[in-house]
């Protein structure tokens, strides 16, 4: 079975919730859509206290070329535009909805009807994947009509669906595969054609045997050009360069955007979410988020509307444990812990996880002992320990010179440190300060070409 | 014999001369003409090569000295905070300019979100960074503006003058080793710390006045968060004779420039955010007392005024003649 090739580790996968069927969790009293939603700048809020709206109605715009629209998820009257809490205890505006009724727009197709035919061209695709704020739903929310423009150097081959689930505890992707099976290879197609491409893979792990099965017999049926590729367990598999250098073997260049090695990434929900808005004309105005953990009575996989207060969730699965010492928005890995549950649900929200007492705390972090397994683990090839000792003493050239700016933060040196070092947590300081330098150079340098470029083009005008 | 060695001297000699021509048309050639002025400034600098004044060590800092003087004639907006107006003093008879008097300032932590007024709601475990903990979420209390506590003022002052106290968890600054810097000021990733006049006019004593808070939210939001909270009230704005205050974003700011701290606003502020130095709160303890009197006069005088209306019918000269005794 294919895996990546450089470091890795095996976290205990536990899948509480796998094979639960989804929920649709009841819609409550009042929602809270935040406005910043997506990576890049947020959205801007266009409606105003007392304004009717609609399941589906634009309630916020895009606030920048990296950023995307934002829908009501219910039907109702804007109560007020204020601030919310993000998973982190940020404050981010956000659109508050009484909840009055479940009208939808008319423009919305509701019937259960598999639609296959894919009548949009290249064009129509992107403006309608934009039009409806599909954003990536792995987690890391990019805006999806951006990553399907790729630079015009680009030369797309292939389309790769990222269905990996390597985060432990994480079931929402695996329950929407066995539910959704033949909406998403539609969904692969339109990003097939939206690409220009003709092939498809979708990368699943080892332990989800039943959704591998069910997507093998979906795509045998009617999409002889996507190709169900299981992979070996192991983290952080469902990285984008992870993944397709598991898939089809090759290397993302340091620096450069997964797109040069002919492969697009998304997630297997975005595929799904492009199959609604494209077919159905439907926005992303729900997603299925796992409410799970080992103190959770019945961890569970839940269709959850956007802006659904993250307390209701917990409610649905018994509430917060007694023993609780850590609630965490997305996986244990690289999910977010929350301060407290005053959060919403967002676009990018995966699941809900909550940690006992035990399990929760960090340990004393002691000396580091030069054992070299962070080194190891490092799926980016990198030397984690000196990162984080650069950035820690604020060593910005030698950080740069041990590529930093390549690393993904899948947090896989810290998992593995004996000594419990905090590796992840410096590295996350140097890294973007090394952006910075990098960006800023690259415009310098920019300013200085062009400037040469028009004293010569006048001195040829003379 | 004498030949060899009489040869041996003069190929040395002609050696050296050859190496000290070279030398003398590569210094010639490659010069680099530095003011000597630079030298002479660089020499009165106190040599910390603190950054403090804004420029990478002492050399640029005199580098920039000779500058000013060469484009504007004056050494306005630049500062030494380490030697203060003494060095720049020496600076500008360097350069043959009047000294002027910039007034001395201090690092001022601008929290008082202290452990009894701000409880945790929550327990962050991971490197022990403001900077990280800032980078991760918004902290440990429900204030997401306040000081994380975490140390990296103190771990940026050279100067040895900043520390946490344990008993609040605020950091605390050494008036008498603060050099005002800057460098705390920057480490700060909630940019808690400002550089603040030592004195708001112009007396020996350190009188200032300062919101110790700097948290946005809604009044009840940030009352909620944290007991010593500004909640923009407005009420220090109001009742500051020299325009001092602006409240905006929900929090209220006092102008150093225009502070006479007269210490009004600390004895108005419902909350105690308002925070000032102890020869100022001498005066607002007297402000106080002043007004917590009027206040018993005019709840004296009120109540007298009631028994009169309620005597009135029965005799009505007696009682008023008594009410404004009691409110003295």
């Amino acid at each position: 079975m294919k895996t990546f090739k450089l470091g890795g580790v095996h976290p205990a996968a536990n899948k509480l919730s796998a094979g639960a069927p989804i929920q649709v969790a009841a819609v409550p009293d009042m929602v809270a859509i935040p406005m910043a939603q997506n990576l890049g700048a947020p959205s801007k809020a266009i409606v105003a206290k007392g304004d009717k709206v609609k399941v589906g109605t634009v309630i916020g715009e895009p606030g920048g070329f990296l950023s995307s629209f934002v829908h009501s998820s219910v039907s109702g009257t804007v109560d007020k535009v204020d601030v919310v809490e993000d998973a982190t205890g940020k404050k981010v505006p956000a659109v508050f909805i009484k909840v009055e009724g479940d009208e939808w727009e008319e423009t919305i197709d509701r019937s259960k009807d598999i639609v296959r035919d894919i009548k949009l061209d290249k064009q129509q695709i992107i403006d309608k994947v934009k039009e409806m704020g599909i954003v990536g739903m792995g987690g890391a929310t990019f805006p999806t009509q951006v990553k399907l423009t790729p630079p015009p150097t680009a030369k797309p081959e292939c389309v790769i669906i990222n269905a990996v689930e390597c985060e432990p505890y994480l079931t929402s992707d695996h329950s929407l595969m066995l539910a959704h099976a033949e909406e998403i290879c539609i969904g692969v197609q339109i990003l097939e054609k939206a690409m220009g491409v003709k092939k498809a893979y979708i990368g699943i792990e080892a332990n989800k045997p039943d959704a591998i099965e069910l997507m093998r017999k979906t795509a045998a049926n009617g999409f002889p050009e996507i190709e169900i590729v299981p992979l070996q367990l192991k983290y952080p598999q469902g990285g984008e360069k992870q993944l397709i250098n598991a898939v089809i073997g090759k290397e993302v260049p340091s620096g450069g955007l997964p797109i040069a090695t002919g492969a697009l990434v998304q997630n297997v929900g975005t595929a799904f979410a492009v199959y609604e808005a494209v077919q159905k004309n439907k926005p992303l105005i729900e997603r299925i988020v796992t409410v799970t953990g080992k103190s959770v009575a019945k961890p569970g996989n839940f269709l959850t509307r956007i802006g659904v207060p993250v307390a209701n969730l917990i409610e649905a699965v018994g509430g917060v444990p007694e023993d609780t010492g850590k609630i965490i928005s997305g996986g244990p890995m690289m999910g977010k812990a929350m301060p407290d549950t005053n959060s919403y649900v967002v676009k990018g929200c995966s699941g809900i996880l909550i940690m006992k007492n035990a399990e929760a705390r960090r340990k004393e972090a002691g000396p580091c002992i030069r054992c070299g397994k962070c080194v190891h683990a490092c799926p980016m090839g990198l030397q984690p320990n000196f990162l984080a000792r650069y950035s820690e003493l604020n060593l910005l050239d030698e950080a740069e010179e041990e590529r930093i700016y390549d690393c993904i933060e899948c947090g896989s040196c810290q998992f593995s440190c004996p000594a419990n070092r905090p590796l992840l947590d410096w590295i996350r300081q140097g890294k973007p300060k090394v952006m910075g330098i990098l960006r800023q150079r690259a415009a310098e340098a920019k300013a200085k070409a062009d400037a040469e470029k028009a004293a010569k083009e006048a001195a040829a005008a003379k | 014999m004498t030949n060899e060695i009489l040869i041996a001297l003069g190929a040395l000699g002609a050696l050296g001369l050859l190496a000290s021509l070279l030398l003398c048309l590569v210094a010639k050639k490659f010069n680099v003409f530095e003011d000597p002025r630079v030298g002479q400034v660089e020499e009165v600098l106190p040599g910390a090569n603190c950054g403090g004044c804004g420029f990478p060590g002492c050399h640029g800092m005199a580098d920039a000295c000779v500058k000013a003087k060469d484009a504007a004639n004056s050494l306005e907006g630049l500062l030494c905070p380490v030697g203060g107006n003494e060095v720049m003093g020496k600076v500008a008879g360097i350069l043959g300019l009047e000294a002027g008097a910039a007034e001395p300032k201090v690092a001022v932590v601008r929290c008082n979100g202290n452990i009894c007024a701000r409880p945790k709601v929550a327990v962050f475990d991971g490197a022990k960074s403001c900077a990280v903990a800032a980078a991760t979420f918004a902290g440990e209390t429900g204030c997401a503006f306040g000081c994380l506590g975490l140390g990296d003022c103190v771990k940026a002052c050279q100067f040895d003058a900043i520390r946490i106290n344990p008993e609040t968890g605020l950091p605390e600054v050494d008036e008498e080793k603060c050099v005002a810097c800057g460098a705390c000021a920057k480490a700060c990733p909630k940019f808690v710390i400002e550089l603040r006049k030592k004195s708001a006019m112009k007396s020996p004593m350190p009188k200032r006045v300062w919101v110790d808070c700097i948290n946005k939210d809604k009044g009840a939001a940030a009352r909620k968060a944290c007991q010593n909270a500004c909640i923009g009230c407005g009420k220090c704005q109001k009742v500051c004779k020299f325009e001092a205050i602006t409240v905006e974003n929900n929090v209220a700011f006092i102008d150093n420039e225009k502070c006479k701290a007269c210490g009004m606003c600390v004895s108005e502020c419902p909350t105690g955010a308002i925070h000032a130095t102890e020869p100022v709160m001498i005066v607002v303890e007297k402000l106080k007392a002043k007004k917590e009197a009027e206040k018993k006069a005019a709840a004296e005088a009120a109540a007298a005024a009631k028994a009169a209306a309620e005597a009135a019918p029965k005799a009505e000269a007696a009682p008023q003649t008594e009410a404004p005794k009691a409110g003295e």
